[in-house]
Order: C-alpha cells, then sequence, then structure tokens
C-alpha cells in the first residue's frame, strides 16, 4: 500500500504521540501474516486491517459454520458454507480498501508453509490443534519471524510472543521452550468438545493484534519471552517469563527440507493411538466381528490373500467412512503410518462409539513374520 | 516451608482446585512427586512448570512462600 501522510483513516491512533505519523508508517510498510481465520483470527484481523498494515495475509481452509458465528465476528448467517479465507478477505478489503490482503483458501502444511510466512514479517497463530501450532512454531524458527501465539481452553487464555530478536541478534524463546513436545491430542479438548464463551478469543485475538502492532511500531513492552494467561472468570492474569534453552532447537527440524518431510499431524497423535502388534494383529484376524481395512493405494504390493478385508485406499477413505458398520475396526497400510492417519480418521468421525487400531509397522512386518 | 501452587486449565478438573499447599518440599521434582501422589492423573498430563513465574524445565530448589504454577497448553482458537 502507499502511505500518504496525514490520512483521516488513521487520525485517531496517529493523534498519540507515542505512535504518531511514523507509527503510521512503519504500519504501513510492514507485511503480517494470521493462520487460522477463526475465534482468535476474526479480531485479530479486524484490528490488524483497521490499524492499517501494509500487506496482510490470511490461511484457512475451513468453510464458515453456524456454530463458529459467536465468536467469529468477521461473519454473518449468509456466510454459512462459505470459504473462511475469502470470505474474511472480502470483508476485511470492505473495511480498508487502501490495504493489500492476500487469502490463503488452504491449509498450512510442512510444504506450503515456509513459502507463505517467508513473505511476512510476523505470524499470528490462531489455529486450533497441536500440529499447526508446532508445525508454524517451527517454520518460524526455520525462517526466523517472530510468532504472536494466541491459544484459549475453555474460559482461559493464553498469549505470547516468540522467537523475537529483541536487539540482541539472538532470537528468543519459541513454543518448545515451552511445551517441548506435543501433547496427545485427545489429551487436549479442544472448543468443539469442551466449549467457549465467545468473548475469550475476542480478548485474546485483540490482544495478539495489540502485540503486532506495538511489535512494528516499536512502542510499549511486547510479551516477547513471556506468556500471559487470562481467566475470564476471575480476570486474573498470571505471567510467566519463558527462557530460551539450548537444547530446544535440537526439537525442531535441522532445516526446512527436513521440516519439509515431518509429518506433523502423526507426530501429534502418535501417542494416543491403539496401535496393535502383529501377535495382536494375529488374533484380530480371525475374529469375525473385526473389520479389516487395507488403506494402501489399490496398485500395491503385496497383495493381502491370507484373510477377508476391506480395500479402501486412504485417499478415499474419508468418503468411504459412513459405511464403514463394524464396532472394531483395524486397519493397515504397508509400514503403519497411514494407516494410523487412517485410524485417526475413523476415530474422529464416530467419537468413542468404534474401537479403532492400525497395524503397527504395517503389513510387511506381519508378512515376514508369516515367512518366518 | 509452605509452597503454593496455582493449577491452570484443564488441570483443574484433576485437583478440583486452582490453588493448592503443599508442605515441606524442598524443589521442583519432589514437589511434582508429591502432586502426583495427591492427584495420580497428574502423572499423565502434560504441562510446563513455572517457579515464581519463571518457566523452568529443570529441577530447582523451592524456597518458603514461593509459588509455582502448573501450565497445560492450550489448543483452542
Amino acid at each position: 500500500m502507499v502511505y500518504k501522510q496525514g490520512n483521516p483513516r488513521y487520525q485517531r491512533q496517529t493523534t498519540l504521540k507515542e505512535f504518531g505519523e511514523i507509527g503510521q508508517k512503519k504500519l504501513s510498510i510492514s507485511k503480517v501474516l494470521v493462520i487460522g481465520a477463526g475465534g482468535l483470527g476474526c479480531p485479530a484481523l479486524q484490528y490488524l486491517a483497521g490499524a492499517g498494515i501494509g500487506f496482510l495475509g490470511l490461511v484457512d481452509h475451513d468453510i464458515v459454520s453456524l456454530s463458529n458465528l459467536h465468536r467469529q465476528i468477521l461473519y454473518s448467517t449468509d456466510d454459512v458454507g462459505l470459504s473462511k479465507a475469502l470470505r474474511a478477505a472480502d470483508i476485511l478489503r470492505a473495511l480498508n480498501p487502501e490495504i493489500d490482503i492476500i487469502a490463503y483458501n488452504e491449509q498450512l502444511n510442512p510444504t506450503n508453509a515456509i513459502n507463505i510466512i517467508r513473505q511476512f514479517d510476523i505470524v499470528l497463530d490462531g489455529t486450533d490443534n497441536f500440529a499447526s501450532r508446532y508445525l508454524i512454531n517451527d517454520a518460524c524458527v526455520l525462517t526466523n519471524k517472530p510468532l504472536i501465539y494466541g491459544a484459549i481452553s475453555r474460559f482461559e487464555g493464553q498469549i505470547a510472543v516468540f522467537n523475537c530478536d529483541d536487539g540482541d541478534g539472538i532470537p528468543g524463546a519459541n513454543y518448545r521452550d515451552l511445551f517441548p513436545n506435543p501433547p496427545e491430542e485427545s489429551e487436549i479438548l479442544n472448543c468443539a468438545e469442551a466449549g467457549v464463551i465467545g468473548v475469550l478469543p475476542g480478548i485474546i485475538g485483540t490482544m495478539m493484534a495489540n502485540e503486532a502492532i506495538k511489535l512494528i511500531t516499536g512502542i510499549g513492552t511486547t510479551l516477547s519471552n513471556r506468556l500471559l494467561t487470562y481467566n475470564s472468570l476471575t480476570n486474573q492474569v498470571y505471567e510467566m517469563e519463558i527462557e530460551a534453552g539450548k537444547e530446544t532447537r535440537s526439537l525442531i527440524p535441522e532445516n526446512i527440507p527436513a521440516f519439509q518431510t515431518t509429518n506433523y499431524e502423526l507426530m501429534c497423535w502418535v501417542q494416543t493411538a491403539n496401535q496393535i502388534d502383529i501377535t495382536l494383529f494375529e488374533q484380530m484376524i480371525l475374529d469375525p466381528s473385526v473389520l479389516l481395512i487395507d488403506v494402501r493405494e489399490m496398485n500395491e504390493t503385496p497383495i493381502v490373500e491370507e484373510f477377508n478385508h476391506l480395500r479402501l485406499p486412504l485417499s478415499g477413505l474419508k468418503a468411504a467412512l459412513e459405511q464403514l458398520s463394524a464396532e472394531n475396526v483395524v486397519l493397515f497400510c504397508q509400514s503403519g503410518k497411514r494407516s494410523l492417519i487412517a485410524a485417526r480418521m475413523v476415530s474422529e468421525y464416530y467419537g468413542n462409539s468404534k474401537k479403532v487400531y492400525s497395524l503397527k509397522d504395517g503389513i510387511v512386518a506381519w508378512k515376514n513374520l508369516r515367512r518366518v | 516451608m509452605r509452597v503454593k501452587v496455582l493449577i491452570f486449565g484443564q488441570l483443574t478438573d484433576i485437583t478440583l482446585e486452582s490453588e493448592i499447599y503443599l508442605n515441606e518440599v524442598s524443589d521442583r521434582d519432589e514437589l511434582v512427586n508429591k502432586l502426583v501422589q495427591l492427584y495420580p492423573a497428574l502423572a499423565d498430563s502434560k504441562y510446563a512448570i513455572a517457579v515464581d513465574r519463571k518457566v523452568t524445565t529443570q529441577n530447582t530448589r523451592l524456597t518458603d512462600e514461593c509459588t509455582v504454577a502448573l501450565l497445560p497448553p492450550f489448543s483452542g482458537g
């Protein structure tokens, strides 16, 4: 965007002596990426667009649902069923046509993350799952971008500024200095399961935008190397210091190629999956109440002829989920990785009404055992 | 010697309180062990520990009237 002095749109903030026209100019040349246009992303985006961030990016692959509207304040009832990224971008352009907005209507993954993040100066994480949070943290460390982190659970919120060089040339603490490794995803409730009052992400998302504005303009003190927690029921705020640890870097992929081959979804789920070994698999083959599914693609070998099973390649599993009638489902693939992802999909679809297992080390390990 | 323990997030489902007082715990690891004895489900939970508002990944000596915070990760957004 082109900066013009004395723009009446920003008059109320340029009047602040700490902010001034200099602050406005800094915002106008800044590039901020908001990942997740949901409960946290909506208020953050709205304030950042209003404030005049020159280049604003947003990433979301989801569509608007009716149950989003109580907290995802950019959207209206008419938007239900539409792409969040595209709708949000339109609404923000209407709010401030003087800035440049780019919408990525896709899921951030190890393949696209680096190229997207590289185009921006600051990243805001408003996602709703650990796989994305670790992915974003690691990508920001590898590309040397400050990360403004916000997260909520029921009535509480957390906010921090990670990986920020405070002028000493050394990147500050990152998410892994606080939580080195992902927890088991099922251990932690998400908003759908746990519920959330709409104003909580409103407060935390707004604080994230505030941190971004402070970081860009250099006014005030940011939450770099600090975590703030907020309890909406008691209004209690608790702050703590986080120190960048020497060992933390070893938890993050060494370089960008290594990052691009990291499976974050698997990493966040592997501990909770009901993985079964070959011995238990042998028993389950014989149990007629168990539905066995090969999730490899149709052309993959070795072909399994030893027991009855269904062939549902992972690529088409989502569409076939509703036809799985058995109560016990065992999934297998070549090495046990895809079946884990498949098990996650089935578990998410059916919740506790099905027992879902994945064959550890895959059908190759089982075939080898049979050969011995 | 008395230590105040602040419990955040869904960990209060386990402890049923957001503030606990423990006596005679000399360091962080001892405190964690004592908490797990009192609330066995804590053993399966992930959380960061802050001693007097400093996140610590290593064992730390606790002092009288210090405050320890147990902070679980949040993923909601």
